[in-house]
């Protein structure tokens, strides 16, 4: 396999926003230089199912989809969805996880548990990896909507790719009114 | 022009502005839709939705004979629909280039089956192209459109999930301007496929495809790349990359043009290869026909049958040893399936059939969830337009009392695809079940697009609406009812009563999908639970929203609960709790 191919996997719930995540995240890299790939599913797949996306970079890059267990960092919007894919995450991998819990039908029913202590058992493995605290965050920066944003700012912390690229990412994909609260809250995140 | 990254579909769009297309038409269908979404953007370019898949081909057909290029789209099973004008156009050939793309979904992210669209391109003699990336996407594109004028037949772009829905890098290149000859043109020998006519151009198809084929083994997108072991690879589309990816080191014959094949490149190819493998997904296509020549190959004796292929897939096939992961869970997870969004206008309709024990013969669309649990009122689901004739075929074999609990169910954009002949059908043939349609005024599964029943266009020009009920009446169809399924307790009665009736009836469900673009969602204030008044019932659970949720550590029993981010305040489970546990909450 290509060695100096990064993975990103980015998982969460649909309606997340984690496809404009990707996005951005794909457009900085491609700012940054890199061959950049990215595979996602759209359709029946979305309406509040588990959403999984998938962003590769280097030199050259073959295949869209991340080799199973070579994932670089598993970029986690959801604590139930990021434990799922964790078997997807190399063994010197990272996770970075928003630390919300958004309940699944199936516990909402009352019919099955939520899984506890994950953030534990996520450090536990990977002990690499950071659990961020994305809506007190996102609340701090002034509009909870930001989270995304927020969450994007504590990975770009794992990532060669300049700030000033970032701001130029997040620009062509922010709605002007927005930005300000917005590069508020990648800052914040990017201070994890 | 200045690299870009873009989707398969978008680079497909980008491809035929570049080739001067003047009309594109499609229905919309995952994973292809956001192709005729990007080419509107386009405003060289006349683009539509059409109602179904072979109206859509017969308008690029129509634009093609005018002299322009056409493009036309579609999901695999899309081709099903539109394969009656698909194998005459193959013996007409065009006059303008005309391309389609077909979008295949291995692995079924979001269809009813996995058919490999490669099979039509050898049934319809019609040539295929398979791009590997969004780069291949956009200049095959471009290239189909020669192609097609330079051998007088249309052509067929391939895309998979994969493909259409990945973003790599693009370099897009100057546009060509569309054609300046259009006009009419009499040529009936060609365009006129009567026997006498048709008979002779089955000629032209048969000495096209064998002339293709020779000239395709000298063309840059039937490439050999040379590695350094001693195995060879003959692969193309997404396939390729996973070859890339799990033997870097392998001699690969790269196809972009899938059909027909190049049989001599391949022959020099694999006679050079003591092991050779076919990489493809789905069926042994390329496989067969290099088995067909003599040669031996490892295909699908090594790699899956079923599925989409993986990096992961392609390696474990070829090593036979499964990866193991760093870390592997010891407990089980709770599933996160798709669901009906909060407020969905179906989610009562559905609930009320569950509660009447209907036998609902279902359809294809966002409605399709009301299979899932707790709903669980959906028994049937085959193809576009399915559950009218579905509902038409097994009353004919029930007796009266079991009869009447069959019920038809399908969307306002299915509808108008192709509900409407089975409907015409049911009245025809004196059927006696009852038909809802779910009318939410958008093609919700696809991402909202419009259709002739919304009165709007593609570019979202204003445009006549087909009248639902004026059109079900113009059939035959005597009882026709328009409900609004919030009303819960009107809409479950109207069903039971229509359900009695021993006559075609129509109950038309309205009310705008909760996602709507136009609407201006006068967003109500969320729900709570009084927890007083909750009994711990679970009434409320079996509405399936995901928006309520089940608090098992609250009061005695556990209460319910409202998520209030998620409630848009459609205020079904409101009319559901039998306790008035359900207030509205005032403002903020």
């Amino acid at each position: 396999m290509a060695s100096e191919v990064k993975n990103i996997l980015l998982v969460g719930v649909g309606g997340q926003g984690i496809l404009l995540a990707s996005e951005i995240l794909s457009e900085a890299l491609m700012l940054s230089g890199f061959d950049v790939k990215k595979a996602e599913v759209h359709g029946m797949a979305q309406r509040g199912g588990s959403v999984i996306s998938h962003v590769r970079y280097g030199e050259k890059v073959y295949s869209p989809i991340i080799p199973e267990g070579e994932a670089d960092i598993l970029f986690g919007f959801e604590l139930l969805e990021s434990y799922r894919y964790l078997p997807l995450l190399h063994r010197d991998g990272r996770a970075v996880v928003n630390n919300l819990r958004i309940n699944p039908p199936g516990v909402s029913l009352g019919q099955e548990n939520y899984v506890e202590g994950i953030p534990e058992k996520i450090t536990g493995h990977f002990p690499q990896s950071k659990i961020v605290d994305g809506m007190t965050l996102a609340r701090q920066a002034g509009d909870l909507r930001t989270v995304n944003t927020v969450l994007l700012g504590t990975l770009s912390h794992f990532l060669e790719i300049d700030e000033s690229i970032w701001q130029q990412a997040l620009k062509a994909r922010v709605p002007e009114r927005f930005l300000e609260t917005n590069l508020k809250a990648f800052a914040l995140g990017r201070g994890v | 022009m200045e690299k870009t990254i873009l989707s398969g579909n978008e680079a497909i769009a980008r491809g035929a502005f570049e080739a001067g297309v003047m009309v594109a038409s499609a229905y919309p269908g995952t994973p292809s839709t956001e192709i005729l979404e990007n080419i509107v953007h386009y405003p060289s370019i006349d683009a539509s939705w059409a109602p179904n898949e072979k109206v859509s081909l017969e308008v690029g057909i129509g634009a093609s004979f005018g002299g322009a290029r056409a493009l036309v789209t579609m999901k695999h099973v899309g081709v099903n629909v539109a394969a009656d004008p698909l194998f005459t156009l193959s013996y007409t050939g065009v006059r303008g280039g005309l391309v389609l793309v077909v979008a295949d979904d291995p692995e079924l992210h979001s269809s009813q089956n996995e058919q490999d669209s490669r099979n039509y391109a050898r049934f319809a003699k019609v040539p295929m192209l398979e791009p590997s990336d969004s780069e291949e996407a956009r200049a095959y594109t471009r290239l189909g459109f020669e192609l097609s004028e330079q051998f007088d037949t249309p052509v067929f772009l391939r895309s998979t999930t994969r493909i259409s829905h990945s973003k790599s890098i693009v370099f897009p290149q100057e546009p060509l301007s569309p054609s300046t000859e259009t006009g009419l043109v009499k040529d009936p020998a060609k365009f006129v496929m009567l026997p006498g006519n048709a008979r002779k151009r089955h000629y032209d198809v048969e000495a096209r495809l064998e002339k293709m084929a020779e000239w395709a083994c000298d063309q840059p997108f039937n490439r050999i790349e040379e590695g350094t072991s001693d195995i060879g690879v003959i692969t193309s589309g997404i396939s390729y990359q996973y070859a890339k990816e799990v033997l870097p080191e392998a001699h690969i014959l790269k196809l972009g043009l899938v059909h027909p094949l190049p049989k001599r490149l391949i022959r020099e190819f694999a006679e050079r290869f003591e092991w050779l493998y076919v990489i493809e997904e789905l069926d042994p296509i390329i496989e067969e026909q290099v088995r067909a020549m003599g040669i031996a190959v490892k295909g699908k004796d090594t790699f899956p049958i079923c599925g989409e292929l993986t990096p992961g897939r392609v390696a474990k096939a070829i090593s036979g040893k499964e990866a193991s992961p760093a870390f592997s869970h010891d407990e089980v997870l709770p599933n996160r399936p798709p669901s009906m969004c909060p407020g969905c206008p179906h989610r009562g309709v559905f609930f009320g059939l569950n509660r009447l024990k209907a036998f609902v013969t279902g359809d294809i669309g966002c409605y399709t969830l009301g299979f899932m649990p707790p709903l669980s009122a959906m028994d049937t689901c085959v193809c576009m337009g399915a559950s009218i004739g579905n509902a038409t075929g097994i009353s004919k074999v029930l007796p009266p009392e079991e009869r009447k609990r069959v019920v038809a169910v399908i969307g306002d954009s299915t509808f108008l695809h192709t509900g409407i002949n089975g409907l015409m059908d049911m009245v025809y043939n004196d059927s006696t079940a009852t038909v809802i349609i779910l009318d939410n005024s958008t093609t919700g599964m696809t991402g909202r697009q419009d259709h002739p029943g919304t009165g709007y266009t593609l570019g979202g020009e204003k445009s006549y609406q087909v009248d639902l009920e004026g059109l079900c009446r113009s059939v035959g169809v005597k009882h026709i009812h328009t409900i609004d399924p919030y009303d819960l307790d009107e809409t479950r009665d109207l069903i039971r009563r229509e359900m009695e009736r021993p006559e075609v009836s129509v109950i038309i469900t309205r009310r705008a999908c909760m996602l709507h673009k136009r609407d201006i969602l006068e967003r109500k204030p969320p729900l709570f639970v009084d927890p007083d008044k909750c009994t711990a019932c679970k009434a409320c659970l079996r509405l399936g929203c995901p928006a309520i949720s089940w608090e098992p550590e609250a009061g005695e029993k556990g209460k319910a609960q409202v998520n209030r981010l998620l409630c848009v305040g459609c205020g079904v489970c409101e009319k559901v709790c039998k306790f008035g546990a359900f207030g509205v909450c005032d403002g903020e």
